[in-house]
């Protein structure tokens, strides 16, 4: 099972606590976790990245296993301790007032 | 016995403020969607339990919620809460935060460019609803203005929304330049006789109506002056900031523009100014009186770079006759020290025997007022700033 945390105003739209647990066909990927995840829970689509483009959001980021993942390749392989379910795929909004 | 339903939009949540016809004891609920901006909620003429709201945020996008219960539950049409998300096919049910331009061939137009506040080409970028209007004969029927100006209809209940693209499509878009609050399509006003008839306005593009239901889209800016641009009577280009009808009356529409009070008395094809004795034309708001469709009223705003009553002194200024003549309402309004704005859609009316009147400021008061105007009274005093204000009569 992939791990996904979800920064707390998704939590609270998704309807969900804690983590998400997600079983995720294929090669694990930020593109194939973040499918899974708005096709279970499509109120959160458009919400982490763009519907039609698929691009990040600005303000919203990925971290996993201690590095910053926004910048990685959306089908570049996640690190083995997300696709093991050892670590936790983190989608975080940024730190940015409001 | 009637009652009242205040539908209040703020920076940090939305709010329901709720009082039988006496108006005297108010009930709150909410925040609902705490922590996101609400910039609008409406509810429908035809049922007022339906209601709509926009949910934003900087960091997540725009949200769609729908009530069908006049605000005790909300959800995301097509996914309500305990229901499946998906169809039995495995499809999402809905795309209700889906706002696509269409750029089809069949019936959109191209993805051009607007105006950068420095006059360079920008990309059209869709960042969030401003404004949300039911139809009035049909609560599936919702229409949306949008930033990047934009309006988009949905014929669902806002499960799915389509693109009106023959307004972006008019050929002055590429000279549409963004107001200090983004380049919104921010006050939609459909035709009580007419449902083809829809006017809107942009800032800072202006005004424009349609007669065919969106099809096609002509500016109706002829009258306004705006000092401010390079052309002051240009055919786009002004700051409309808000317009405002009596459904009894739909050829005659009122404007707060950036600078100016104005009247058209012929839908929108010529204006005229009627700031007459307003100690200051810039403003936000503007609303008619539910039943005299010559009664007014407007927050007078200080400048366009102090956004703030003049002197410390809130003021309603209403004019019985249509403007040029106005008359401060002032009676339970702070009188000293008080530098608030009331921003654009933050005025509503009630239609009750006696109209009700109401508005919300940027200090998160929202004031109302039985009487149409005499005398106001705080129905709340701290909430988060407040975007938006729309009230329903409910039988």
């Amino acid at each position: 099972m992939i791990r996904v945390t979800l920064p707390p105003h998704l939590r609270k739209l998704a309807h969900v606590d804690g983590e998400v647990l997600l079983t995720v066909s294929g090669e694990i990927t930020q593109a194939s976790v973040l499918d899974t995840l708005e096709a279970r829970y499509p109120m959160l689509c458009g919400t982490i990245r763009d519907q039609v483009t698929h691009k990040r959001r600005s303000f919203v980021r990925f971290f996993a296993c201690g590095q910053d993942l926004s910048h990685e390749a959306p089908n570049a392989p996640l690190p083995t301790a997300i696709a093991s379910g050892a670590e936790p795929f983190m989608i975080v909004g940024a730190i940015a007032g409001g | 016995m009637s009652s009242v339903r205040v539908l209040v939009g703020t920076r940090k949540g939305a709010f329901i403020l709720t009082a039988d016809a006496k108006r005297t004891n108010w009930k709150i609920s909410g925040p609902h969607f705490a922590g996101w901006e609400i910039y609008h909620l409406k509810g429908s003429a035809a049922d007022p339990n339906r209601l709509y709201a926009s949910q934003s945020s900087g960091w997540f996008g725009q949200i769609i919620q729908r009530s069908d219960d006049g605000g005790k539950t909300w959800h995301q049409p097509g996914t309500p809460e305990g229901e499946s998300t998906r169809t039995p096919e495995g499809m999402p049910k809905a795309e209700s935060n889906k706002f696509v331009y269409d750029t089809s061939a069949e019936t959109g137009k191209p993805l051009t460019t607007h105006q950068w506040y420095d006059g360079t080409p920008h990309p059209w970028e869709f960042k969030r609803v401003w404004h949300l209007e039911p139809a009035h004969a049909d609560p599936d029927m919702v229409y949306a203005g949008v930033e990047d100006a934009a309006l988009f209809r949905s014929s669902d209940g806002a499960r799915t929304w389509h693109e009106l693209a023959g307004l972006r499509g008019h050929g002055s878009g590429p000279h549409w330049q963004p107001g200090a609050g983004g380049m919104c399509l921010h006050s939609i006003i459909i035709d009580s006789t007419n449902p083809d008839r829809i006017f809107i306005a942009i800032s800072a593009a202006g005004a424009f109506r349609t007669d065919n239901g969106g099809k096609t889209w002509q500016p109706i800016n002829r009258g306004l002056h705006s000092q401010y641009i390079p052309d002051p009577t240009a055919e786009v280009g002004h700051c409309v900031h808000h317009i405002a009808m009596h459904r009894s009356r739909p050829g005659i529409l009122f404007m707060q523009k950036h600078w100016d009070v104005m009247r058209s008395d012929d839908a929108g094809d010529s204006w005229h100014e009627v700031s007459g004795n307003l100690p200051t034309d810039f403003g936000f708001v503007i609303d008619v009186h539910a039943h005299e469709p010559n009664t007014i009223y407007v927050v007078p705003i200080k400048s366009d770079s102090e956004h703030f009553p003049p002197d410390g002194q809130l003021r309603v200024y209403r004019s019985r006759t249509g403007g040029n003549d106005w008359e401060p309402l002032t009676q339970g309004l702070p009188q000293n020290d008080c530098y608030v704005n009331v921003l654009r859609d933050a005025m509503s009316v009630d239609s009750l025997d006696q109209c009700g009147v109401y508005f919300g400021t940027t200090g998160g008061q929202v004031y109302a007022s039985a009487d149409a105007g005499d005398t106001w009274t705080a129905i709340v005093r701290d909430l988060p700033p407040v975007v938006s204000v729309e009230a329903q009569t409910l039988p």
